[in-house]
């Protein structure tokens, strides 16, 4: 593969011997900078796709690749280039893959949100059956900040700070047309659960009926909810009734993580690719030219005009690039022409919120839990 | 969490539980930038045990002092990329703001 390298680095032109370099180099070697900083993508398949993480592995030539953190605050940057209320794409610039996995690692998996977790049906009519019902409304996202709740653990109960219970009750009257049951329709309980605990006739008749939760207080004397009543997505159809039919039941959502079920997901994903560079290591004019803006299916190439009639290419959308490899397969003289690569620590990052969060929150919380796990780990080796 | 380090400290294995590719990868990244480091890797023994070994072997310093420092390494740079993540939100978020006010004043 080095031999190779070499040889595409003489048609390149630019000639490279080992004795044009100084005697205690500052920087690698232009080839070997290159293999350690992209990914090139040739036709058949990509090359030098490894990370060189090993901090000596350039010190025979004198070369520290060991990460300074110094170094990491001055090189490190962020960029955002689209932020609205569901998603946002940002670029993370001079970072590791390890670590940029571990934040959308966590974005998926480990970000607590609030779904439903029960369901209890008091009647269902429909042709919906109840367990295809309750995963359903799961998977609904429900709009409430899940910081503010706790985690319910095995042995507690339900109260106003770890459960939020949801009702439904849609019945579609005879002679009418089929209705579509939307989420709007699940009202939030700021009381808890309405239904009744089946109670021993011997009980205190003056006691409060005991009923699925226990709330202290209603959730909406809480000054985070007073003024925002907490709901649903809305707009998600949940069943169709049929004229008769009718569907009771009371949803009560708890706090979770994606790992134990997608429903706790906060994300509908979150996603990086590194940043695409095209280079045309040749002048690429005329009919060429035309032909190679042609082919790219997400115009990556423009044309600009060089005098005397005659055009030129460039590569004016470099970020576009999907790597379908449509503008190499030309034939071999493109391969040539065309080199296309990837920076290794340059990424795109998306995140599509699924609305409990905006998307700028997620990921600093993302990275908050990253900080708390090294932590952990630091603690239990002190 | 476990310690395989019998008699040399230099040597040993970092049992974690509740831990996965997630932590695991991203402290091997900073172990290895490590100079005190000869050998760094990690495996999860079973896809459903909630466990992750980590090996570490240094050039004579103690195993779980370099890893310390390796989770150090690694929470400064998150809180690093925190603080610029928050102030390049910021920054779209003002200047967005003033385009905003631009289409309002139809300039
Ligand atoms: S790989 Fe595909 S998308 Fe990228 S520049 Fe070539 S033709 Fe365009």
């Amino acid at each position: 593969m080095a031999e190779q390298e070499e040889k595409r680095d003489d048609k390149k032109g630019e000639k490279f011997s080992i004795w044009d370099l100084p005697d205690v180099p500052a920087k690698l070697p232009p080839h070997i900078e290159f293999q350690r900083s992209r990914v090139l993508c040739n036709l058949d398949a990509p090359i030098h796709t490894e990370n060189v993480t090993y901090g000596g592995a350039y010190a025979s030539m004198g070369v520290d690749n060991s990460l300074q953190l110094d170094n990491f605050r001055k090189n490190f940057g962020v960029e955002v280039i689209r932020l609205t209320k569901e998603d946002m794409e940002f670029d993370l610039i001079g970072i590791d893959v390890s670590i940029a996995n571990a934040f959308r690692r966590i974005l998926i998996s480990e970000l607590p949100t609030m779904a439903i977790e029960k369901v209890l049906v008091a009647n269902n009519t429909s042709v919906i059956q109840d367990e295809v019902l309750a995963h359903r409304l799961g998977l609904i996202p429900v709009i409430v900040d899940p910081r503010l709740f706790a985690y319910m653990s095995e042995n507690d109960t339900s109260n106003g700070k770890n459960t939020i219970v949801f009702k439904l009750h849609v019945r579609c009257e005879r002679g009418e047309p089929r209705m579509t049951v939307k989420s709007n329709e699940l009202k939030w309980l700021p009381n808890g659960s309405e239904l009744l605990l089946e109670s021993k006739p011997d009980s205190n008749p003056e006691s409060k009926p005991r009923t699925y939760t226990s709330f202290s207080c209603s959730q909406d004397s809480l000054p985070e909810f007073s003024n925002n009543p907490i709901s649903p997505m809305l707009d998600i159809t949940i069943a169709r009734l049929g004229p008769g039919q009718e569907i009771e039941l009371e949803a009560h959502a708890v706090k979770g993580m994606g790992k134990t079920h997608a429903k706790w997901s906060p994300v509908g994903t979150a996603w990086y690719r590194m940043l695409p560079e095209i280079v045309l290591l040749e002048d690429v004019e005329d009919e060429d030219a035309e032909k190679l803006v042609k082919t790219c299916p997400v115009n990556v190439f423009d044309i600009e005009d060089i005098g005397n009639g005659r055009k030129r290419a460039t590569v004016a959308r470099p970020r576009a690039c999907t790597l379908c490899r449509e503008c190499l397969r030309g034939g071999e003289e493109w391969e040539k022409r065309v080199s296309l690569r990837r920076v290794k620590d340059h990424f795109i990052f998306t995140i599509e919120s699924t609305g409990a969060l905006p998307p700028e929150v997620l990921f600093t919380e993302a990275v908050r839990i990253l900080e708390d796990k090294c932590e952990r780990v630091i603690t239990e080796l002190s | 969490m476990e310690h395989g380090a019998f008699g040399d400290q230099s040597k040993a294995t970092f049992s974690l539980t509740e831990e996965d590719h997630t932590l695991a990868n991203a402290v091997r990244f900073t172990l290895n930038q490590d100079p005190r480091v000869t050998l760094s890797g990690y495996s999860i023994p079973h896809p459903s045990d909630a466990r992750v070994n980590i090996r570490v072997q240094t050039t004579g310093d103690p195993a779980s002092e370099v890893l310390k420092d390796a989770c150090q390494d690694l929470m400064l740079m998150c809180r690093h990329v925190r603080s610029t993540f928050d102030k390049a939100v910021d920054d779209f978020k003002a200047s967005n703001g003033v385009q905003a006010m631009k289409i309002d004043s139809k300039e």
